[in-house]
């Protein structure tokens, strides 16, 4: 369902993805694990024709994000690191909207919301401009969101971010279900191992740019010789930190939620 | 056609869903309009213009089109803040129809607002020469100067990345664009170097057709403003089509 070969990509003389190579299947949940600064959301951005690659190939469905743009993104939904939902909005409005843009017919798309709405219990709430919700409220409109066109793969960066356990359990095991009935591919990034090692059927571990171990979590538990996720990723990936450059959009919504206070 | 019509829907729900903002945006055009109308009258009348009402009237409704259209525009920013802007970028439209139909939408925001801006100046003492042609003369300069500024202020807003950069463009483009247009004091006997730089205003056309409509007093004329915004307009809305298409995210 996604095969990349050799994706590179470098910002001037700063190469942040260097030649990485991975294979998801049809159905799939997929974790693409790193620690910050590692090319996660890079690889995202170019998987989901935000960025161009400096050279490599990229393969959605078969199709080539940069050449068939708008096909391949019909056939993703992606839920992104950050909010992305109108706040001036009611969730139903959020979902119609996103709906009307995807070019999901009208009697297809009220069915479809009500149902994704009912299923993230959201639908009570349904006329609530999406400014008063929760955090893990508007995660998981986002994600009832990312899943009303129906689509092949769904991309999730980081979406359990800021969340209560609560919350992060109810949101992977609807994930979990729409991935077995609906059988979406699901691409997905994440901080908590945990979350990784129950959801994921496979896994990828990134660092510095480059692919350093994939499979399941059995296997990279059993390759470096420990007992849970989280050992093996810090045996893989080392214990020193990294410090990511915060970029003008992080500095803008900091500025926001001063102003809101 | 769907994503246009959706992402212009959002611009009006987006507007009449915020009645203080919208009282709020009528304080500065009433301010103008009291405090210099009748402020500055009794001198205008003695210079022999007639009433200044009558003249700034057109003046204050074309500066509310226009600070209107820009707030609309910089709204990308908030958008880009708050993410939604990607979320309608990521999807299968085109840049182009999603540029068009949030610029229609500001701009006919924009539009509304002058109207209700227009019913204040009639209230205020504005009274147009002749009813029946100056209402949809007037209405088509506005919705002109409306799609206009609305096209600068998605350009505005594609290209600044932070709210610093707005005082830039409030300080050094708009205010400058709407003193400079002659919206407060009349185009004839300036010195010679005002006289070019309001000939080279997009505004000063848009208000010289308002004015011209509503009181029959033109300084050009009605031909050759209803050309020249029409060229601006299609000039503005490609340069916001082109800035807008080059967002990064």
């Amino acid at each position: 369902m996604i095969r990349v070969d050799n994706l590179v990509k470098t910002f001037g003389d700063f190469t942040a993805v260097k030649g990485i190579s991975f294979d998801v299947k049809q159905g799939e949940i997929f974790a693409f694990l790193g620690p910050n600064g590692a090319g996660k959301t890079t690889t995202i951005k170019m998987l989901t024709t935000l960025l161009k690659p400096t050279s490599g190939t990229v393969e959605l469905d078969g199709l080539n994000p940069m050449l068939q743009q708008k096909e391949a993104r019909q056939r993703f939904g992606i839920v992104f690191q950050d909010p992305s939902l109108d706040g001036e909005q009611t969730a139903y409005e959020n979902m119609e909207l996103h709906g009307v843009l995807y070019h999901v017919p009208r009697k297809v798309r009220t069915e479809r919301i009500e149902s994704l709405l009912k299923l993230f219990e959201l639908w009570d709430r349904r006329d609530s401009y999406v400014k008063e919700f929760s955090g893990g409220m508007k995660r998981r409109l986002e994600i009832a969101r990312g899943f009303l066109h129906t689509p092949k793969i769904l991309f999730l960066d980081e979406p359990t971010l800021g969340l209560d356990p609560q919350s992060r359990n109810q949101l992977w095991s609807h994930v979990k279900r729409l991935n077995e009935t609906e059988k979406t591919t699901v691409f997905l990034t994440t901080h908590y191992m945990d979350e990784a090692d129950r959801v994921a059927h496979r896994i990828a571990i990134v660092d510095h740019g480059q692919l350093i171990a994939q499979g399941t979590s059995a296997e990279l538990k059993a390759s470096t010789n420990t007992e849970s996720l989280e050992e093996a990723f810090l045996a893989l990936t080392g214990e020193s930190l990294r410090d990511e450059s915060a970029s003008t959009a992080e500095g803008m919504r900091q500025m926001a939620r001063m102003w809101r206070r | 056609m769907s994503a246009i019509y959706i992402l212009w829907l959002r611009e009006l729900k987006r507007y009449t869903r915020s009645r203080v903002q919208i009282i709020a945006s009528l304080g500065q055009p009433l301010l103008y309009l009291l405090a210099l109308g009748f402020g500055l009258g009794p001198v205008f009348e003695r210079a022999g213009n007639g009433s200044y009402v009558q003249f700034i009237a057109p003046g204050v409704v074309g500066m509310s089109i226009l600070f209107m259209c820009i707030f609309s525009g910089i709204s990308i920013l908030w958008d880009r803040q708050f993410g939604f802007l990607k979320e309608t970028l990521v999807a299968p439209v085109s840049r182009m129809q999603i540029m068009l139909g949030r610029t229609l939408g500001s701009a006919t925001v924009a539009t509304f607002q002058g109207v209700l801006v227009f019913i204040i100046c009639l209230i205020a003492g504005l009274r147009p020469h002749n009813w029946a042609t100056a209402l949809p003369q007037a209405f088509v300069f506005m919705a002109m100067v409306a799609i206009t500024f609305a096209a600068l202020g998605t350009a505005f807003g594609s290209v600044i990345k932070d709210m610093q950069g707005f005082p830039i463009v409030m300080n050094f483009m708009v205010m400058p664009m709407f003193f400079l247009s002659g919206a407060l004091y009349p185009l004839s006997h300036l010195p010679s170097v005002l006289t070019v730089i309001t000939r080279l205003d997009p505004l000063t056309y848009g208000i010289d057709g308002l004015r011209g409509s509503l009181t029959g007093v033109w300084h050009f004329n009605f031909a050759l403003d209803v050309a020249v915004m029409a060229f601006i307009a299609a000039a503005f809305l490609s340069l916001g089509a082109y800035f807008f298409s080059k967002i990064q995210i």
